[in-house]
């Protein structure tokens, strides 16, 4: 304890937490490093864009996992959010588009707290309250909008679109560091965020010790609303249109998280580690087309890569637990 | 996520007087389940007059016995305190191995083969939970993923012989006998049986709701954990191979993304049925019924000629209104 307190201590310990994150890191930028050599033409600013929404749906996933919570509804808000922005933009004016931004974040915010809610006062398990939502905020998104269509005026999609200032900063990047610098950075330094990680390490020693627990697990799912309502603009933007039935974000965004350090049973890791992960899950499926693996192989080599992960971050953990 | 046992938040003060009807209800949780499907038969009935008869019972029956077989390896689970995700890609690979070498295998071998690579699937699933302790959610997803890429590759090595659902599987499943009585009843209902009595009876059944209840007073026990997570997860993928069989039995095509609309089903039917997501507490006789209320709600909303978005959100709405009521009523979380 007394050791910790020295500035050697506290550096070996945020080290030892962060160890996972910065492997991840020099894992992206040796990957990073190899698809320059191996495809010269795919650039950071490629990977930027296809990342960008697993990004944001990793981040969803990470704030409500990290509160002890698991929202299976992430894919549906996204396509919630992605169809309403692509209808209303439609040959939209810059004003009227930038109302629709703004409007389209706050209606993730508005039905995150609205799976937040049904958490909170059914009382019903989190995967259970938030598989029901799945199906329901699909059904919303298929009302919206019947088949793939709608649009976006070119300034939202050029959003995403290139670099920033130079061109090897892509935007996407840019856009991504502020969205998660805006809302999650004040909010994780605020009481709030104290609040989220206090209630998903152990939520009874959180309540004995004041914290609303039913304000914040609320607080958690609007916040996981609002990452998903950002994601679904970044589908908007980098496709261009709307799509009804976005399937894989929900699992894939758990398998970032997961990958990215994020305890399951709550409490642990951070918004870094699973954005990190999202881009290393995108490059390795660029990689694998560059490397002329057969399109057949890669799902099944990325679940591979997945399980093998995972097994050795459990055992690395067994192994600390025994000792 | 953690167990909520003893959650935070206060006792409610009206636990008295419905106390003993709380109990009853957790002993019995197939009552007001049974009560809910009636009523859904009933409204069925009050839509389309005359359509409630033998004929509608046994197609009922045919098309919920995938899903229930679907929930039993869910529910084996689900009572240790997990989740099988890889469930719909599981069963989609064994009926699409079934399909595709019962022609060079023959029927027999061809079934054996597709059940033999599920029981591999549960082999891995049970070595991650078991032995290394991957997050069980975590740990399905990654499977389901390489067996589902597993299929993308065979399919493509396997275009020579084309996917023909053996024989027996298509009149298993598929066909009736005596009159109305569809066959697959004959498989399910002493697979039933021995999943029903196995869970109540059988040391294993025991261990399995011990393993869900306290890991740590099961260890203390002398209960080897691992070995109850493995055999688990091998039998949760073992009976999802036999309900993807089905799957194609009733289908008589055989795809490679057969299963898959039947994976939050399955996850659905034991919720609905009562069995607690965290473990320890359910049974396999409210996963039937859970999988005949969302068989019989399908049906209800297609006569009902209900379009797709809100065909979705009335089956989200029943999901959570079951477990909501089931919550409320039981005062368990």
């Amino acid at each position: 304890m007394i050791a910790s307190e020295t500035l050697a201590g506290r550096l070996g310990g945020s080290l030892r937490r962060g160890g996972w994150t910065l492997a991840l890191y020099v894992i992206l930028a040796g990957l990073i490093a190899f698809t320059s050599v191996l495809q010269p033409r795919y650039g950071l600013d490629t990977l930027a864009i296809a990342a960008l929404p697993l990004a944001l749906a990793a981040a969803a996933q990470a704030v409500v996992v990290i509160s002890g919570g698991i929202d299976l509804s992430v894919g549906s808000m996204m396509a919630l959010t992605n169809v309403t922005a692509a209808v209303l933009m439609k040959d939209a004016g810059t004003e009227t588009a930038v109302a629709v931004i703004v409007g389209v974040l706050l209606l993730g915010l508005a039905i995150g707290a609205l799976n937040g809610l049904l958490v909170v006062t059914t009382r019903v398990p989190d995967i259970v309250v938030t598989l029901a939502m799945l199906y329901i905020w699909g059904g919303v998104a298929l009302l919206v909008l019947g088949s793939p269509g709608g649009g976006a005026p070119g300034w939202v999609k050029d959003l995403v679109k290139g670099g920033f200032v130079v061109d090897a900063l892509p935007r996407a990047l840019v856009l991504l560091l502020v969205i998660i610098g805006s809302v999650w950075l004040p909010v994780r330094r605020s009481q709030l965020g104290l609040s989220l990680y206090a209630i998903g390490s152990d939520r009874l020693a959180a309540f004995r010790s004041g914290v609303a627990v039913e304000r914040t697990k609320l607080a958690s799912y609007a916040l996981c609303g609002l990452f998903s309502a950002a994601g679904g603009l970044a589908l908007t933007a980098t496709t261009g249109i709307g799509t009804p039935t976005v399937g894989a974000y929900t699992l894939a965004g758990v398998a970032a998280i997961v990958l990215g350090g994020v305890s399951l049973a709550g409490g642990r890791g951070g918004i870094l580690g699973p954005i990190g992960a999202a881009y290393v899950l995108t490059i390795i499926r660029a990689d694998l087309v560059f490397l002329g693996v057969d399109p057949n192989y890669s799902t099944m080599i990325q679940g591979g890569i997945m399980v093998l992960v995972v097994m050795l971050a459990a055992f690395l953990t067994l192994r600390r637990v025994r000792r | 996520m953690s167990a909520e046992h003893g959650s935070a938040g206060p006792v409610s003060t009206g636990w008295l007087s419905i106390g003993p009807w709380r109990n009853r209800l957790r002993d019995q949780p197939a009552i007001p389940l049974l009560v809910l499907l009636a009523v859904l038969v009933a409204l069925l009935q009050l839509v389309q007059p005359g359509i409630v008869k033998a004929d509608w019972v046994a197609t009922t029956i045919k098309f919920a016995t995938p899903l229930a077989i679907l929930a039993a390896s869910q529910t084996l689970v689900m009572l240790t305190g997990g989740i099988d995700l890889s469930v719909a890609s599981v069963a989609s690979m064994s009926a699409y191995i079934a399909a595709t070498q019962s022609s060079s295998q023959g029927d027999a071998m061809a079934i054996l083969l597709a059940l033999l690579a599920a029981a591999a699937v549960g082999l891995m699933n049970g070595v991650g939970v078991g032995l290394f302790r991957v997050q069980p959610l975590i740990m399905t997803i990654g499977i389901g993923l390489v067996v589902t890429g597993f299929l993308t590759v065979y399919q493509v090595l396997a275009v020579a012989s084309a996917a023909s659902v053996p024989e027996v599987i298509g009149g298993l499943f598929g066909g009736t006998s005596l009159g109305a009585i569809p066959n697959s009843l004959f498989v399910f209902a002493p697979l039933a049986v021995i999943i029903l009595l196995g869970l109540r009876r059988a040391g294993y059944g025991r261990l399995l709701y011990a393993v869900g209840d306290n890991q740590v007073a099961a260890r203390l026990a002398g209960v080897r954990i691992w070995q109850v997570l493995l055999v688990a997860y091998v039998l949760s993928s073992l009976l999802a191979g036999v309900a993807g069989l089905a799957l194609s039995g009733v289908a008589r095509s055989a795809t490679i993304a057969l299963a898959e609309p039947y994976l939050l089903p399955s996850v659905a039917a034991v919720v609905i049925g009562g069995t607690s997501i965290f473990g320890g507490r359910g049974g396999y006789t409210g996963s039937i019924i859970g999988a005949l209320i969302l068989t019989v709600l399908v049906s209800l909303l297609t006569v009902l000629e209900a379009p797709q978005p809100v065909r979705q959100m009335i089956y989200g709405a029943i999901i959570l209104g079951v477990a909501a009521a089931y919550t409320r009523l039981t005062g368990e979380s």
